[in-house]
């Protein structure tokens, strides 16, 4: 590729397989921390200035709120209510007083009051990034820097950042963006959860990025990974009228997914809610292969009754009549964890008791969720099933299997997120009604890269051909005994990726429901054979980006 | 001063969009309002306050009003915690 050395040329993970054209706009970078140095005002002058930073932070939030609307109003109304809380400013005063400047104020205060509530956990830990917003805003007003969040434009624009926070998202308009470019985060950063749920084309983790002005005129390219400066007319063209072509197959796409000779390949939807249940069926889906029940955990101390439980499953259940529903049981731990079932002060809580091990340790926790789930699926007329997060060796398999089948759900199966399950997959596969390969957490045991640390994110990339290789294995092993094998991390979401993934012995795809017409439209353009020849490509590969470009080049050649 | 204790009805608690909804039902009341959970009583003005005192579903809870119109308040604040604002 000639176009490789041109150094305008900027290389990242695409997110989807849009285009885009048009000038771009940078997030303000986070403020700097202030130091803890003597001020050489007063401290009523430092009060004073705390309290004027403090009430022009609520002020702006409010007015942004109200000129956003709806559920962002709401979000940023909330934080103004930080931003002049009688608490905090208590503590800022206490602050000054013993002579700290405005700025460190804020920052130590905001910061206890966060530590607070990152020690309560679940939701309210969650929500301590907020916090950090507004003291950042404060501090920036104080040091006259521009607010951190999304800046305001009245014409679309390609929004270029260091990563996106879920505040900066709830006021995102996306009528005005036209891609999303990052140059931190990897495909599974909220970023790229974000691009892929609203149908943003976008591109993460191109570090080169940090280079681009306000201003200037790029063309970002998802399919290929690349942001291109001062792009020549005619490749402007060339994309846009790929994109072009793909959405005219994509709105002529629908009905089951299948492969060009037939071979059937059901979509099903990664859901958490019952909003998302109904937003799924509105899209096309064929059932659910993900749905995560922590949700309706968060912020718990302890768990729902049983009763609590199967209210929501049956509301859930009653959206997909006929189909295949697939329950995860509390996944608890790591990135999510909740009061009642993750132990505190694990030094390493990605390699520690989460997921089913969690669960074993509490099995009431376990019994009763798989309780709740068996009634409201007797009152159903979905097909339900049950599958264990975090499922290490093939006797934890055969532990979960046993006792769904004890409580009465007749088809329990294992995600397989850890390397040893897959490795194993042969024996695990004898001790499970179905797997289902959880490509996120996969990639990051496999390649031991923290999904959420921005430095390693490149390792974070489900093309590598060393997840590709083990999803192989349990493809192989599924065909030997006879047991299904489901993808259901953000892997499936990729259209190409999704057909190396049914190359490799995948018999069924899930992911955001946002994500299928365009699955479903890539899926129909190539067989069986084709799928097997690609991955074949894939896994010999000598890197995730080789494996990439191998595919594609021999999809385009 | 007007006081009441009480049981909390919303399902998730006294966190986030209720505890949002509840401080600002306080301020606007203009009035000063005390929230007791436990041992500890907080400014229930404060949305920081009222978080981390961790209110969960079937809490009991104690608010103290004080100000020209305290029943009034108190009974608008009493009604807002029975009620479920997560249904």
């Amino acid at each position: 590729m000639a176009a490789a050395t041109n150094a305008n040329l900027l290389q990242g993970v695409g997110i989807g397989r849009g285009t885009a054209v048009g000038s771009v706009i940078r997030m303000p970078d986070p403020v700097p921390q202030p130091a803890d140095t003597a001020s050489e005002r007063t401290p009523d002058e430092e009060a004073q200035r705390a309290r004027e930073a403090l009430t022009a932070t609520a002020t702006q939030l409010r007015q942004r709120g109200e000129s956003a609307g709806g559920t962002a109003a709401e979000v940023l109304d909330a934080l103004a209510m930080m931003a002049e809380d009688p608490a905090l400013a208590a503590d800022v005063q206490h602050r000054t007083e013993d002579g700290a400047t405005a700025e460190y104020a804020i920052h130590a205060a905001m910061a206890s009051f966060r530590d607070m509530l990152v020690g309560m956990g679940g939701y309210l830990g969650e929500r301590a990034g907020d916090l950090d917003d507004v003291a950042q805003r404060a501090i920036a007003h104080l040091s006259g820097l521009p607010a951190p969040g999304v800046p305001e434009s009245e014409t679309p624009f390609i929004l270029v950042a260091r990563d996106l926070a879920p505040a900066d998202t709830a006021t995102l308009d996306l009528e005005l963006v036209l891609a999303l470019v990052t140059t931190d985060g990897g495909p599974t950063s909220h970023t790229a959860i974000l691009a892929r749920e609203k149908g943003i084309t976008a591109i993460v983790g191109a570090s080169g990025a940090a280079a681009l002005q306000d201003g200037d005129i790029v063309l970002v390219d998802a399919e290929a990974g690349t942001v291109e400066r001062d792009p020549d007319q005619e490749r402007v063209d060339l994309a846009l009228q790929r994109t072009a072509t793909l959405e005219a197959i994509r709105a002529q796409s629908s009905g089951p997914g299948a492969l060009a000779d037939g071979h059937a390949v059901p979509l099903l939807a990664n859901i958490g809610s019952v909003d998302s249940a109904r937003e799924a069926v509105a899209r096309g889906a064929e059932g659910v292969g993900l749905f995560r029940t922590e949700v309706l955990f968060l912020g718990a101390e302890k768990a729902p009754t049983v009763e609590e439980q199967a209210a929501t499953y049956r509301e859930v259940f009653a959206q997909f009549p006929g189909q295949k529903v697939v329950v995860r049981v509390l996944d608890a731990g790591a990135d999510k964890p909740l009061a009642f079932l993750t132990d505190q002060g694990e030094e390493n809580p990605a390699l520690g008791r989460r997921g089913l091990r969690a669960l074993a340790a509490h099995e009431e926790i376990l019994r009763d969720q798989l309780t709740a789930l068996a009634q409201a699926a007797v009152d159903s007329d979905a097909i339900v099933q049950v599958m264990a997060p975090m499922v290490s060796t093939a006797q934890e398999a055969q532990y979960f299997r046993d006792l769904a089948h004890e409580i009465g759900i007749a088809i329990a199966g294992v995600m397989v997120e850890v390397p040893s399950c897959a490795i194993l997959a042969d024996h695990v596969a004898q001790h499970a009604d179905f797997m289902s390969i959880g490509t996120n957490d996969l990639t990051q045991y496999t390649l031991a890269a923290d999904r959420l640390l921005g430095t390693v994110a490149t390792f974070q990339n489900p093309w590598h051909p060393s997840v590709l290789r083990l999803i192989e294995i349990v493809g192989a092993a599924g065909a030997a005994h006879d047991v299904p094998v489901g993808i259901c991390g953000e892997a499936a979401a990729d259209p190409i990726l999704a057909v190396v993934l049914v190359g490799l012995g995948a018999t069924s795809l899930s992911m955001s429901s946002s994500a299928i017409a365009d699955v479903r439209a890539e899926l129909s353009m190539h067989s069986l054979d084709d799928a097997r020849r690609l991955a074949a490509l894939a896994v010999s590969a000598e890197s995730a980006e080789a494996a990439r470009a191998a595919v594609l080049g021999a999809i385009h050649p | 001063m007007a006081e009441r204790t009480l049981t909390v009805a919303s399902t998730h608690g006294l966190h986030a969009r209720p505890a949002a909804l509840f401080v600002k039902t306080v301020t606007d009341s203009g009035h000063t309002v005390e929230l007791q959970k436990g041992e500890r009583a907080i400014n229930a003005a404060s949305i920081l306050g009222v978080v981390s005192l961790g209110v969960n579903h079937g809490d009991e809870v104690t608010l103290r009003v004080q100000g020209d119109d305290d029943e009034a308040v108190l009974d608008q604040l009493a009604t807002f915690l029975e009620k479920d604002h997560d249904a």
